[in-house]
């Protein structure tokens, strides 16, 4: 069997991804999450989902701005740590927030339009992560790369879900929103071309 | 030469040491807690004014006459009333603003109440004190769907504009918030609303006796983050119909447009009733969570005072007057 290398920065960031959940339990414990433990546990899982998405989608176009490959192999780890924090998220609400209330989750969860891209967001990183193997990236070829580019969809959706939580007046949604479109854009072969080329002038 | 005014000499455990006196009566008003739910009707206690026993630390402590409201629902402590507000003065994190709210200067105090009126007033801090004071166990549901269950200590709007003699053309009342842009962050913060911030009520509403001026909660005056030194408290509607530190009462004629309807007019309407039927645009108002249990309540019509105001609305189509 092949033995694979680790390089620091992967380490780090198989460190790193715990950490919010660490934090998150030690408040727990101790009792610091305030007096809506519910609500914060929730905010917080899903915004570490939300992070997590949008540094797995920052890999590919600052690798290749920064001509640095190692960021692509963090791509997979952060959007499977981003889907484990969505679960927790969705856990939450469907257990503790909702106590398995089922009627009150389908009113809750079908009928709003902020449940619905949430849920929707959800299923994206789903699917994204039981196609995360190697053997789906062999079976599925070339759609692989087509499927996985959801992701972006997942990352979108995500700040919409987060906008309409929030009340009007606050921008930290749209921020993250920004961001993502950004990302969205640098993808896009033109500004690929325009970012590598003010790239190798000032390397040069 | 400066008027001194009785509460710069009376601190404030003395003046709270009357509420030794009702806790001493702790089962008397136990039992009338369960007589007025029996009748339907809220509880409420008139506290003795004048009555003054000798002052000690302890007196200082949160403390409420009941355990229960009136639907036998337990109160939420003191800590997480007076740990989880939303002030966007101070911060639109409800977890920061007890906080930025610490020691924030409430006294001295004015409130000016004119408009329509035959008696424009000023009232201090002392003169709300001169109200008879009573505890009211309100729940409070919050239009982003958690409630909580609070002991305020008050006295019905009503009181205050009677003093004022309301003219007959007044059909509204106007609340303003303080606008401090040198000690409150907020404004500074989010830009994007069209501070003071602004609340209102019909004059049916304002009057009706539910509809309380809340000057403290748990025995003891009012902290910064929950409005101190005065706030609406309006069970019925969602809390952000319950303006907090209140400097200003005007009565009008056409219907305030609050802060709220100026800043989203699809999503917050003038009534703000708590409705399960009618959903807020992005989220069901069906089902809340009370602040301190696992899953969720559903949520009650008028948030479980229709009885009392339901008439108020009647022949209103409640899902346009949202």
């Amino acid at each position: 069997m092949k033995r694979r290398r680790f390089h620091p920065l992967q380490i780090i960031t198989y460190i790193v991804v715990w950490v919010p959940l660490i934090i998150l339990l030690w408040d727990l414990t101790h009792d610091n999450l305030g007096a809506d433990i519910i609500r914060e546990a929730t905010l917080r899982t899903g915004k570490t989902a939300l992070v997590l998405l949008v540094l797995s989608l920052a890999c590919t176009p600052v690798s290749t701005i920064l001509n640095y490959k190692l960021l692509l192999k963090l791509r997979r780890p952060l959007g499977l740590y981003s889907f484990m924090y969505a679960s927790i998220h969705f856990s939450i609400f469907i257990g503790v927030d909702y106590f398995f209330d089922l009627t009150l989750i389908k009113s809750a969860l079908l009928e709003k339009r902020f449940a619905i891209v949430g849920l929707t967001t959800g299923l994206i990183l789903l699917v994204l992560a039981i196609t995360s193997t190697q053997g789906w990236k062999r079976r599925l070829k070339k759609r692989w790369a087509q499927l996985h580019k959801l992701a972006y969809a997942a990352g979108f959706l995500a700040t919409v879900h987060y906008v309409w939580l929030v009340k009007q007046g606050v921008v930290e949604p749209w921020i993250w929103m920004g961001v993502v479109l950004i990302l969205l854009l640098a993808r896009v072969p033109t500004v690929k071309r325009f970012s590598l080329a003010v790239r190798n002038r000032l390397v040069s | 030469m400066r008027k001194i005014s009785p509460s710069e000499i009376t601190p404030e455990h003395v003046y709270l040491s009357r509420r030794d006196i009702l806790k001493s009566m702790g089962i008397l008003t136990g039992a009338a807690a369960l007589l007025a739910a029996c009748n339907g009707k809220s509880p409420t206690f008139t506290l003795e004014p004048g009555l003054e026993g000798d002052p000690t630390a302890d007196q200082l402590d949160p403390s409420a006459s009941v355990t229960v409201d009136e639907l036998g629902d337990p109160l939420n402590s003191f800590d997480d009333i007076t740990n989880y507000n939303n002030y966007y003065e101070f911060s639109t994190d409800k977890i920061d603003v007890a906080r930025l709210a610490e020691g924030y200067p409430t006294s001295p105090w004015e409130i000016q109440v004119g408009g329509l009126v035959h008696n424009p007033m000023t009232f201090s801090v002392d003169d709300l004190r001169n109200f008879e004071i009573e505890e009211r166990i309100y729940r409070l549901r919050c239009v982003e769907a958690w409630s909580m269950v609070i002991p305020w200590m008050g006295f019905p709007l009503s009181k205050l504009l009677a003093q004022v003699e309301p003219k007959t053309e007044a059909k509204y009342v106007r609340f303003e918030t303080i606008y401090d842009t040198e000690g409150m962050p907020g404004f500074s913060k989010y830009p994007f609303y069209q501070w003071p911030y602004v609340e209102g009520l019909r004059m049916d509403e304002a009057m009706h006796d539910l509809t309380l001026m809340a000057t403290g909660l748990y025995g003891k005056d009012l902290l910064p983050q929950n409005g101190a030194p005065a706030r609406l408290v309006v069970p019925w509607k969602y809390g952000f119909k319950s303006i907090k530190s209140i400097v200003k009462i005007d009565l009008v004629t056409e219907m305030p447009v609050s802060l709220w309807m100026n800043a989203a007019p699809n999503e917050y309407g003038f009534y703000a009733n708590v409705n399960p039927e009618v959903d807020h645009p992005r989220w069901s108002q069906g089902s809340e969570r009370r602040i301190g249990e696992f899953g969720r309540r559903e949520t009650l019509m008028f948030n479980g005072y229709a009885d009392e105001v339901a008439s108020l609305y009647s022949g209103m189509d409640l899902a346009v007057n949202f």
